[in-house]
């Protein structure tokens, strides 16, 4: 196989932070999703639409918008200096920002779906039965809306090792920090060397096949989801 | 019905068929985006012709080429890719030429960072030098050469990051992202001075010199606004354009 030492680096990252980045969107995108499926206030639109922006947003958008905000000028960067980190383009951490707001819509909207479909019943039984707000989230929803979980974790992570645009505009091409697979095969691609782009990019297509059928497989959950 | 919608496609079809042979598609190397934009506005005053301009780096505008791109003029940032491309028969021949010499220079967007002599590489005032992928990009080239003769290379590596052209490290740079980077001339010099920041013109013989050659590409034969163009690149207005952004000629 002519994949190089960088191949394998970039591919690790990749996996790397499509792994921290899910996991950080379960347990933030998880009680906004509860808030999302379960609220009435008249902010459950313009949050939900808020959330769902990166679906229709070019990638480009949210990476000048993240550059510009996350640089010495910019709010978040004016916040990360004061606290002695630095600015975050050009970092590991910041690719991690950058795919949360990226992947977001992937991983709520599956969730949220799931908690709807459960609907009041369920837990209004809970709570006849004595089951206080953080029992009937626990022991009720959460296990019921168990496919919905899993879905948002398969999108979310595949969503994220698919993110090209925004990992361009604040990556900076920095070997282990942030080159990761879709740049590294832009990189190929650039220098002319196909047969390494190939053999990664054929490995990203056999992958995220891989990831729909298993979706596809276990019912309509992913579709349902996804729509 | 078929017949209006024909009549219709052809009304369409017919008037652009015109224009298109007296529009000229170039491809043009990142580094010169300003100095072709005026040079494209004064041929399109003096000639009546049209110019469609694409910008990047020369090894993406290559990979375009030789897969198809309908480019008709290439202005690339090196002398290789042209004579690669002379080579493998997609230009008109005898068609080469160097239609102008980069310079490359440190800058910052402070105004106070960078001195004349580059001697803020080898301090610590900065975390973040942006060059252009050296891989791809002539100037990324030219600027791991100039840190190689200073012997910096290695200790500049950890702090380096790249564009994907001399356009995206310009902008790490401009942004405040980098504290400064290896930039075109070029992008920071208007009418023979710094436009602002501070910027170390890095002297010549620190790198092999960056000439940047020009070629009809052979799809362009019967397209008099290509050679119009090319005629135009070496006269003495485009010159006077070229020599204004800091470019020797």
């Amino acid at each position: 196989m002519p994949l190089t030492s960088a191949d394998f680096a970039a591919i690790w990252l990749t996996l790397q932070l499509a792994s921290i980045t899910t996991a950080l969107l379960l347990l933030l995108g998880t009680p906004l999703a509860w808030w999302l499926a379960r609220t009435r206030s008249w902010l459950k639109a313009p949050i939900g639409a808020l959330v769902a922006l990166p679906l229709v947003l070019p990638p480009t958008v949210i990476g000048f918008y993240l550059l510009v905000a996350m640089g010495p000028q910019g709010p978040v960067g004016a916040l990360t200096q004061s606290l002695g980190l630095g600015t975050l383009p050009f970092t590991f951490t910041g690719l991690v920002i950058g795919s949360l707001f990226y992947s977001l819509p992937f991983v709520v909207q599956p969730i949220q779906n799931a908690f709807e479909a459960i609907g009041t019943r369920p837990l209004e039984v809970a709570a006849t039965l004595r089951a206080g707000p953080l029992d009937r989230f626990f022991h009720v929803a959460l296990p019921l809306a168990r496919p919905g979980l899993v879905t948002a974790s398969v999108l979310g992570f595949a969503h994220t090792i698919g993110e090209f645009g925004v990992v361009l505009m604040i990556g900076g091409n920095i070997p282990d920090q942030t080159r990761v697979v879709s740049v590294q095969i832009f990189n190929h691609v650039e220098a002319m060397e196909y047969a390494q782009a190939h053999w990664l990019a054929a490995g990203m297509l056999v992958f995220s096949f891989a990831i729909l059928l298993t979706l596809q497989r276990r019912g309509r959950v992913g579709a349902r989801a996804i729509s | 019905m078929r017949h209006t919608l024909k009549t219709l496609l052809l009304c369409l079809l017919l008037p652009s068929a015109q224009v298109l042979a007296e529009e000229v598609q170039v491809a043009v190397a990142a580094n010169f985006t300003a100095p072709m934009q005026v040079i494209a506005a004064a041929f399109e005053q003096d000639t009546g012709h049209q110019v469609k301009a694409s910008f990047g780096s020369t090894g993406q505008l290559y990979a375009q080429i030789t897969h198809g791109a309908p480019f008709d003029v290439f202005l690339a940032a090196d002398d290789s890719t042209p004579a690669k491309l002379e080579s493998e028969g997609a230009t008109l021949g005898g068609s080469r030429f160097t239609y102008a010499t980069g310079a490359l220079a440190l800058w910052s967007a402070q105004p106070d960072l960078v001195d004349h002599s580059g001697a803020v590489l080898r301090s610590d005032r900065f975390q973040h030098l942006a060059i252009a992928n050296p891989k791809t990009a002539p100037y990324g080239m030219a600027a791991t050469q100039v840190m190689a003769a200073q012997g910096l290379l290695e200790q500049l590596t950890p702090r380096l990051v790249e564009g994907q052209s001399i356009g995206q490290a310009y902008q790490f740079v401009a942004s405040g992202n980098a504290e400064l980077g290896f930039v075109a001339l070029s992008q920071v010099y208007r009418d023979g001075q710094l436009s602002n920041g501070s910027a170390w013109l890095v002297p010549a013989e620190l790198h092999d010199p960056i000439h940047q050659d020009a070629v009809i590409l052979s799809k362009a034969a019967a397209n008099p606004a290509a050679t119009a163009l090319v005629d135009y690149l070496r006269g003495e207005r485009a010159a006077k354009i070229i020599r204004s952004f800091g470019y020797q000629l």
